[in-house]
C-alpha cells in the first residue's frame, strides 16, 4: 500500500512546481505564456511569418505571435488544390532545362530589403534540388518569377540578398563539372574537374525582375550558407564552405579532417566593377526563365543561354577565403555589419569575425598562403574572438537590436543568447528537439524589430499527439523582451521547416492585393462578361470561354464535345469582391482543381476518353446556393455529327425550339 | 486505497484552481476583442455591396434607414449573393399615410423583416433571366411573380423595375413600388 503513496504524493508535488509556481530560469514554459501567444477572435497578429516548406517545396505565411496558418504559397511543387502547376497557366512557372519539374526542396526565404531595412515588396526562395530562385509579390503572396541557376549541383546558399535588394544569390552546394565543361568525368577525379560556383542575381529595383548578373568561378568546395555585408560591409558577401578537403565519398568522415574550414569573403562591388568593364568569359549554358504576367494571368518560359563567369585567378582582389572552424553552416552578419559569426557543426567555439579586421588583413596582405589560388586570411588578424564553449553543434545566428546574438544549437537541442560584442553568453534555453534555424523578426536586417525568437525543430516526439511513424515539424516561439528567454507557444508547421523570417504586418497588410480588375485581363481567352461567353471548336481542340458568378457559370450545358477532343476550359471570374474565389473541376480530370481569383481567368485542360454525360462544378464554397453552381458536359463518340451548343438558363421547351449557336445570355 | 483517492482529489483541487486562475485571465482579453460583421470590413478595391450600393443613393433612404432598423445590415454584406429589389423613397411613400412610421417602430420589427426578406433572393439575377410568368423564391419564405409586357418587368402586377445596379454580392434592381407579401393564413 504504501509504496503507492510515494508516486502519488510525488506526483501532486510536482504538479504544483511546475504547474503553478511562476516560472524561473529552469522552468519551460512560463504562467503566463498563453496571454502572450494569445490573439483574440478578430484581431490581427503583430507580424507575417514566411516559413520555408523544405521538401514540400512551398512557403507558408503564419502569423505570430499566434502560430496561426495564414496561406501556403506554392513555389517549387505543385499544389492541385490552386491548379498551380496544373492549369495551362501556371505550367510553365516549373519548367526547367530538365523539363517540367513538379517538385523541389525551398530551405530559404528571404525578405526583400532598402537600405538594409525590409520593404515588404517580394519574398525570395531558393530551390536546393534543381537549382532555382523564386520571387513571391508580397501584394499577392503568389510565386511571379522562377529564374534556374546554371553551372550549379544544388543551390542552398541562397537566396541571400544584398543591402537594397541589388542582388540575390545562389551559392552551390555540390561542387560539379560545369554545365559548359565535359561533365562525364569519373567521380574521383573531383579536385581536378569540379568546381564551385556563386552567382548574383540583379534584381531590377522597380519591377523585381531577375537576371543572373554573373557567377564566380570557386574550388570545388561545398558553399553552404551565406549573408550580405551590411551598413559599413555593403559591398562585401559572405559565404560558408564545408569540405575544404574537397572529399567526393563519404564526406562525414573525409570532409570534417581539416581544423578549419573557409568563410568566402566576396568584394562584389569589384566582381560587379569587373562585370561591367566586360572582364570574364561568356559561357554557353541553359537554363529557364520563368515568369507569371500579372495581367494575363500566365506564365511564360524562355530558355536562356549564356552566362558572364568570373574566374579570381585573372580577376584579383575580388575573393578571399577566412578560416573558420569547422565545417561551417550559418554565416552570419550582425545589424550594424561589423561582425560575421561562423558556426562550425563540429566546433567548440563560436568565431566572431570583423570587417574591419578584415579589410586590414587584406590592405596589409596578412596572408596565410592561399587556397588553391585564392589568398586565405590569417584567422588570429581577422578574429574579434571566441565564444568560448557555448554548447554543442552551433548552426544558425539571428540578431535583435540591443547588440545580443542567438545561436541555434542542433547537437545539445537548445538556444544560447550572447552579448556580440563581449562574446559572454547571457542565457540558454532548451527546444524540442533537433533545432535548425532560428527567426527573429528582422533579425538577418540593419533593424530586427525583436520581441520574439523562433526555433524551428525537427523531432516532436512528446511534443504533439503521435500521428504514426511521422510527427508534425514544430515551431517555438520564445519571448525574447526581456533578459531571459521564455517558451511561449508551439505550433506544427507545413513540410521541414528551415529558416524563415519575420515581418511587421502593417508593411504588408497595407498592400495586400484584394482583387484583379476585370476590365485590366488581358488573358486571351477571357470572357469579360457573360455574354462573352461560348464555346469554339478548332479542330480537335475545343475551346470553352466560360464565365463564373454566384451562383452559375455560362455556359452550364455544354454539347458536342466528342472523344479524342481536347477541351480548354477558360473560366473567367466575373466577381469583383475580394475573397470570393471560384472553384472549377469536371468529372475524370486526370489534373487537378482550378481556383479562380476575383477577376482573373484560368484554364484546365480535359481530355475525354469515354462518350457520356459529365457533371462539373464550383468547388469553393462560395454562396448560398454554391451547391447549385453545376453543369453538364455531353461528350459523343468521335466521329458524332452532335454540333457544338452551349447555354445557361433555358428549359427544356425553350431549348428544342432552336438549338443554339450562340450564348444564351 | 481510500487515502490515496484523497491526496489525489487534493492534488486535482490544486491543479483546478491554478487552472482558474490561468483561464480567468484568458477570458478577460477575449472579451476585449471586438467582434463586428463584414459590414465593418475596410474595402476599397472591391465593387460595393448590395447595402453599400443603397447607401449611396439618395433615392434610397428609407430603405435604408427600414434594413438598419430590421438589424440586416451585415446579412446583405454577407456573400449571398443577392437580388435585392430596392423600393425608392416614392415607392414607400405610395403606401398609405403612417404605414412606414408603424413599420419602423421596435415592435414592428418582425413585420418589417418580413417585407424586407420579401424583397430579397439568394441568386444573382440580371434581368436577362427572368421570364414572363416566372416565380422568385425569396428570402421570407414567399414567392413573387414576374411578369414581361412591352419589355418592362413588372413584379407581383404592382412594381416595374425601372434601373439595375450591379454590385459585388448580387445586384439591386430599384422598383418603384413596395411588395407586400401574402397574407398568412
Amino acid at each position: 500500500m504504501k509504496r503507492f503513496f510515494i508516486p502519488v504524493i510525488a506526483g501532486c508535488l510536482l504538479t504544483l512546481a511546475i504547474g503553478c509556481k511562476p516560472g524561473g530560469a529552469k522552468t519551460a514554459v512560463t504562467g503566463d505564456a498563453a496571454e502572450k501567444a494569445y490573439v483574440a477572435p478578430g484581431k490581427y497578429d503583430e507580424f507575417y511569418n514566411f516559413v520555408s516548406g523544405g521538401f514540400s517545396g512551398q512557403m507558408s505565411v503564419y502569423g505570430l505571435p499566434s502560430g496561426r496558418l495564414f496561406r501556403v504559397i506554392p513555389v517549387f511543387s505543385v499544389d492541385p488544390e490552386k491548379g498551380y502547376g496544373y492549369s495551362e497557366e501556371s505550367k510553365p512557372m516549373l519548367n526547367t532545362s530538365k523539363g517540367f519539374i513538379p517538385w523541389d526542396d525551398l530551405h530559404h526565404p528571404a525578405l526583400s530589403t532598402t537600405d538594409g531595412v525590409h520593404d515588404g515588396r517580394w519574398a525570395f526562395g531558393n530551390a536546393n534540388n534543381t537549382p532555382r530562385i523564386a520571387r513571391i509579390d508580397l501584394k499577392t503572396f503568389r510565386t511571379a518569377e522562377i529564374i534556374e541557376i546554371p553551372n550549379s549541383g544544388g543551390n542552398h546558399s541562397s537566396p541571400f540578398i544584398t543591402e537594397n535588394t541589388e542582388y540575390v544569390v545562389a551559392g552551390t552546394r555540390f561542387s560539379v563539372p560545369p554545365d559548359y565543361s565535359n561533365g562525364d568525368v569519373a567521380i574521383n577525379t573531383y579536385k581536378d574537374n569540379f568546381r564551385g560556383t556563386v552567382s548574383f542575381i540583379g534584381v531590377n529595383k522597380a519591377s523585381g525582375d531577375m537576371n543572373i548578373a554573373f557567377q564566380i568561378l570557386l574550388p570545388g568546395v561545398n558553399f553552404d550558407l551565406s549573408r550580405a555585408g551590411k551598413g559599413k560591409s555593403h559591398g562585401w558577401f559572405f559565404f560558408s564552405c564545408y569540405n575544404s578537403e574537397r572529399a567526393n565519398t563519404l564526406l562525414e568522415v573525409n570532409s570534417t579532417q581539416k581544423d578549419k574550414d573557409f568563410i568566402l569573403c566576396v568584394n562584389w562591388k569589384k566582381a560587379e566593377e569587373y562585370a561591367k568593364a566586360g572582364k570574364g568569359k561568356k559561357v554557353a549554358v541553359n537554363y529557364a526563365h520563368n515568369k507569371y504576367d500579372e495581367k494575363k494571368h500566365a506564365a511564360t518560359s524562355v530558355m536562356e543561354k549564356e552566362v558572364l563567369v568570373l574566374d579570381p585567378k585573372e580577376l584579383p582582389d575580388m575573393v578571399y577565403f577566412m578560416p573558420c572552424p569547422k565545417s561551417p553552416h550559418g554565416c552570419d552578419t550582425d545589424p550594424s555589419g561589423e561582425y560575421i559569426v561562423g558556426s562550425g557543426k563540429l566546433a567548440a567555439v563560436i568565431p566572431v569575425f570583423s570587417f574591419t579586421k578584415i579589410q586590414q588583413a587584406i590592405a596589409n596582405k596578412t596572408y596565410d598562403g592561399d587556397y588553391d589560388g585564392i589568398p586565405v586570411l590569417k584567422y588570429d588578424a581577422v578574429l574579434h574572438g571566441e565564444v568560448q564553449k557555448p554548447g554543442l553543434g552551433p548552426l544558425h545566428t539571428e540578431f535583435d537590436a540591443n547588440g545580443n546574438a542567438y545561436t541555434s544549437f542542433f547537437v545539445s537541442s537548445e538556444v544560447v543568447k550572447w552579448n556580440v560584442k563581449e562574446l559572454k553568453v547571457l542565457d540558454r534555453v532548451p527546444t524540442y528537439y533537433s533545432v535548425g534555424h532560428l527567426c527573429v523578426p528582422g533579425g538577418p536586417t540593419k533593424k530586427p524589430w525583436g520581441k520574439y525568437m523562433i526555433a524551428y525543430n525537427k523531432i516532436t516526439k512528446d511534443r504533439y499527439l503521435p500521428t504514426g511513424p511521422e510527427l508534425a515539424q514544430s515551431a517555438q516561439l520564445y519571448d525574447i523582451s526581456g533578459d531571459k528567454m521564455k517558451l511561449i507557444l508551439d505550433f506544427p508547421t507545413i513540410g521541414e521547416p528551415h529558416y524563415a523570417e519575420a515581418i511587421p504586418a502593417e508593411l504588408l497588410s497595407k498592400n495586400s492585393q484584394k482583387i484583379y480588375k476585370i476590365e485590366e485581363n488581358m488573358h486571351p481567352y477571357a470572357a469579360k462578361g457573360e455574354k462573352e461567353a461560348k464555346v469554339e471548336r478548332k479542330g480537335n481542340e475545343v475551346h470553352v470561354y466560360m464565365t463564373s458568378i454566384r451562383s452559375h457559370f455560362v455556359p452550364d450545358n455544354i454539347e458536342g464535345i466528342k472523344v479524342g477532343d481536347q477541351v480548354y476550359f477558360h473560366v473567367t471570374n466575373l466577381e469583383q469582391d475580394w475573397d470570393v474565389p471560384h472553384g472549377f473541376a469536371v468529372k475524370g480530370a486526370n489534373n487537378a482543381e482550378l481556383l479562380i481569383m476575383p477577376g482573373e481567368t484560368q484554364t484546365l485542360l480535359w481530355k475525354p476518353e469515354k462518350a457520356g454525360v459529365y457533371p462539373m462544378y464550383c468547388t469553393d464554397f462560395c454562396s448560398a446556393l454554391h451547391q447549385e453552381m453545376q453543369g453538364y458536359v455531353r461528350v459523343s463518340p468521335a466521329g458524332s455529327n452532335v454540333p457544338i451548343t452551349f447555354s445557361t438558363g433555358k428549359t427544356a421547351a425553350a431549348a428544342s425550339d432552336k438549338p443554339s449557336e450562340k450564348p444564351s445570355r | 486505497m481510500k487515502k490515496i483517492a484523497q491526496l489525489g482529489l487534493i492534488c486535482l483541487l490544486f491543479i483546478t484552481a491554478c487552472n482558474n486562475n490561468v483561464e480567468t485571465a484568458n477570458t478577460a482579453v477575449a472579451e476585449a476583442a471586438p467582434q463586428a460583421g463584414q459590414s465593418a470590413v475596410k474595402d476599397d478595391e472591391s465593387m460595393k455591396d448590395v447595402v453599400k450600393v443603397a447607401v449611396g443613393s439618395k433615392d434610397h433612404s428609407t430603405l435604408v434607414a427600414a434594413v438598419q432598423q430590421a438589424g440586416l445590415v451585415d446579412v446583405l454584406s454577407n456573400a449571398g449573393p443577392f437580388t435585392v429589389f430596392a423600393p425608392t423613397n416614392d415607392a414607400f411613400n405610395k403606401l398609405p399615410a403612417g404605414t412606414v412610421d408603424g413599420l419602423m417602430k421596435p415592435e414592428s420589427k418582425e413585420a418589417l423583416t418580413n417585407i424586407l426578406q420579401y424583397h430579397v433572393t439568394t441568386s444573382s439575377l440580371k434581368t436577362d433571366y427572368f421570364q414572363d410568368g416566372q416565380t422568385l423564391g425569396m428570402v421570407n419564405g414567399d414567392n413573387i411573380t414576374i411578369n414581361i409586357k412591352d419589355g418592362k418587368i413588372i413584379l407581383n402586377n404592382s412594381a416595374i423595375i425601372v434601373a439595375s445596379v450591379p454590385a459585388s454580392n448580387g445586384i439591386v434592381h430599384v422598383i418603384d413600388g413596395v411588395l407586400l407579401p401574402p397574407t398568412k393564413k
